[in-house]
């Protein structure tokens, strides 16, 4: 099973090639609020680019509940078992 | 740019797409042609734009959009709409899929009634098409229906005419005819698309209800790629040449090794049929105009031996120019690029060693290189990549690969003559020269887009454009025909010119242009003789030309100054302005074209 901080890390790849960024580090508390450029536009490409990186899809009724980004990585960790 | 080349990482494009943006417009060389165009979307369009663009940066063009609000694809078009008006679109891309259709056939209905909700939805989208054209009178690419995600009969959904496959199937047919009897009008097939990617991904319903896609945001970059290359071929930047290897690239094994008995072709192996079926689908590109040139590193002989085989379906008369020496294949390329007057960048180099490739792109950055993987895939790659894109199909088009052959027996039979004014004559050359002519404008519209040297102010036209010109009293126009003892070579030169001053005595040409196919013929001088002609007819007295130089145009930098005419400005790019009087008695510049001729 993965550990939580190494999602953490490649979730903060993600994030940067999402956001052309090479300076943004998320953590639990991150939520959209705090990423410029973080829209529903951009949101959209964010979760296809994460299902992409740990390959696996993630269910419509989760993504939707989704506060920030710890309840994030919860949702990967889960789905990784 | 090597990432959006087929065959692509769709994801890292949809990742990546904002510092792959900058770097097509850091990085480029290239200059762009801006357009403008609308995307009317009857689903969520933002990545399919962001994407588009990326692609369209790479085939040169900077596009700048106009967007509608979401699912207002027919009201934004069908009424007057002065935001779409003031942004004046250059193109209309309609982005519409099966989800927009909401009237479908119920089990009550007979096929009369069937029909009727068939014609309906057909209509709405007439009704648009219409208002765009009338409004707008610009190109529109109009998405087809890609088939639904479920059949509720199974298989007879399709046959039946109660069932959605039959009825999507119905209205794509009326999409087809609408666009067979209407010029300017373009279908991007997303039914073939979507199938080709796998319907079931395609057609997610996740990305419907989550961001009301219809496209599954994965598959947009393919969505996006085909419609970037139904437009780049509009603006005539289709490739035109396949510049091909031999060796394991059009049959199997070294035919310097293994001898011409030896090499894998025709019908007794496994590879041998896949090497004839590539044979095939290259040969087929000859009819649609695109020329076939061999470059390959081979004794000539050895080479040439390979093509005698009774079954090879390539024969040597089959291709404009044969390469098969030891030069660099960067030299043998730039050479047969002079040869047939075109650029390098018309060509699509196709060699399965990649270091070959890999010289080629290097040095070349302008030839498509494709990574063409192993011999069964071939065709997929090269068929994906859209080279060849094909939105009109003009009686030149089909006679071309014909045309550069009669060009090479012109070159065989000057040699007999000593002076070139006598070869000239012997070539029985007659010209027709006339005003636009309806018969004739999508093949004019298609040189002012494809003409990139002999071009001396290089202003594009669409088909649109070009009917407006000719229509203008204030324009004249010409196009020249070119015609010898070897063949016909089709409309080869393009005048406007337009008629201002207080008197209406100047003429500004806004155009001049001649395919190079016909350099050295004195076709300049006749269309000169010609303009001259008519403009005196119309009372006018000075002719203004214009030169704007490019990096592709220099061969035409004196043009003017052939013609006669004076310079009169010049600024610091190097663009001039030319002024030439027209007197009373005017001395013909050519006498080796009889122009128009009666029968």
């Amino acid at each position: 099973m993965m550990s939580r901080e190494a999602v953490y890390e490649r979730l903060n790849g993600v994030f940067r090639e999402v956001f052309d960024d090479d300076t943004i580090v998320v953590n639990d508390s991150t939520t959209a609020d705090d990423i410029e450029d973080w829209d529903s536009f951009e949101h959209i490409n964010l979760i296809v680019a994460i299902e992409e990186e740990f390959g696996f899809k993630i269910p419509m009724g989760k993504t939707v509940t989704m506060k920030n980004v710890g309840e994030m990585v919860d949702i990967i960790l889960q789905m990784g078992e | 740019m090597r990432e959006l080349e087929y065959p692509f990482k769709a994801e890292e494009i949809i990742k990546k797409k904002k510092s792959y943006k900058k770097q097509l417009l850091s990085e480029s060389t290239t200059s762009f042609i801006e357009k403008k165009i609308a995307i009317l979307g009857g689903q969520t369009t933002q990545d399919i734009k962001l994407v588009l663009e990326l692609f369209l940066l790479n085939y040169g063009i900077k596009p700048s959009f106009y967007e509608s609000e979401f699912n207002q694809w027919f009201e934004d078009g069908m009424f007057s709409n002065s935001d779409l008006e003031s942004f004046a679109p250059d193109l209309i891309y309609v982005c519409t899929c099966i989800r927009n259709i909401t009237d479908f056939p119920q089990f009550s209905d007979d096929k009369e009634a069937v029909e009727l909700k068939r014609k309906e939805v057909v209509d709405k989208f007439r009704g648009l098409w219409a208002s765009l054209s009338q409004r707008y009178n610009c190109p529109i690419i109009q998405n087809n229906f890609e088939y639904p995600f479920f059949r509720l009969m199974g298989n007879m959904d399709a046959s039946d005419y109660h069932g959605r496959v039959n009825y999507i199937t119905r209205i794509n047919c009326d999409l087809y005819d609408y666009a067979q009897s209407h010029g300017n009008f373009y279908i991007c097939d997303v039914n073939y698309i979507s199938s080709a990617y796998g319907l079931d991904r395609w057609s997610d319903p996740y990305y419907w209800h989550m961001y009301k896609y219809a496209v599954s945001v994965p598959a947009i970059p393919y969505l996006s790629f085909n419609v970037a290359n139904i437009i780049k071929s509009i603006y005539g930047k289709n490739k035109k040449v396949f510049n091909l290897d031999l060796d394991n690239t059009l049959w199997g094994g070294i035919i310097g090794d293994d001898g011409a008995d030896n090499i894998e072709i025709g019908q007794e192996t496994a590879l041998a049929q896949t090497y004839s079926e590539f044979q095939e689908y290259i040969k087929l590109h000859k009819q649609m105009g695109i020329l076939l040139t061999v470059n390959s590193k081979n004794d000539n002989d050895m080479a040439v031996s390979g093509f005698n085989r009774p079954d090879s379906i390539l024969k040597m008369d089959d291709f404009v120019s044969f390469k098969a020496n030891w030069n660099p294949k960067s030299v043998n390329l730039a050479e047969t690029a002079q040869e047939i007057s075109l650029l390098p960048e018309s060509f699509v180099f196709v060699d399965d060693n990649p270091a070959e490739r890999a010289i080629i792109d290097g040095e070349m950055p302008f030839v498509s290189v494709p990574e063409i993987e192993s011999v069964e895939h071939y065709i997929q790659v090269l068929d994906k990549s859209g080279f060849f894109e094909t939105t009109s199909l003009s009686n030149d088009d089909l006679r071309r690969s014909k045309m550069y052959q009669e060009n090479v027996k012109r070159q065989q039979y000057q040699s007999k003559y000593a002076n070139y004014e006598d070869y000239l004559k012997s070539l029985e050359m007659k010209g027709e020269i006339h005003s636009f002519d309806p018969l004739y404008m999508s093949r004019i519209a298609q040189l002012t887009n494809k003409s990139n040297q002999f071009n001396l102010t290089t202003k594009r036209y669409s088909q649109s454009e070009i009917e407006e010109v000719a229509e203008d009293s204030n324009y004249i126009t010409l196009y020249g025909k070119l015609e010898d003892k070897f063949g016909d070579n089709g409309v080869v030169s393009i005048v406007i010119g337009r008629i201002k001053g207080e008197n209406k005595d100047e003429l500004h040409m806004e155009l001049w242009l001649m395919s190079c196919r016909v350099l050295k013929r004195d076709m300049e001088y006749a269309m000169m003789d010609e303009l001259v002609d008519k403009a005196k007819s119309l009372g006018i007295r000075t002719i203004f030309g214009y030169y704007y130089p490019t990096a592709k145009n220099s061969m035409v930098k004196d043009f003017y100054s052939l013609q006669g005419f004076e310079k009169i400005s010049e600024d610091v790019q190097g663009n001039t302005i030319w002024k030439y009087i027209i007197h009373d008695i005017y001395q013909k510049k050519q006498n080796v074209i009889k122009v128009n001729l009666k029968n």
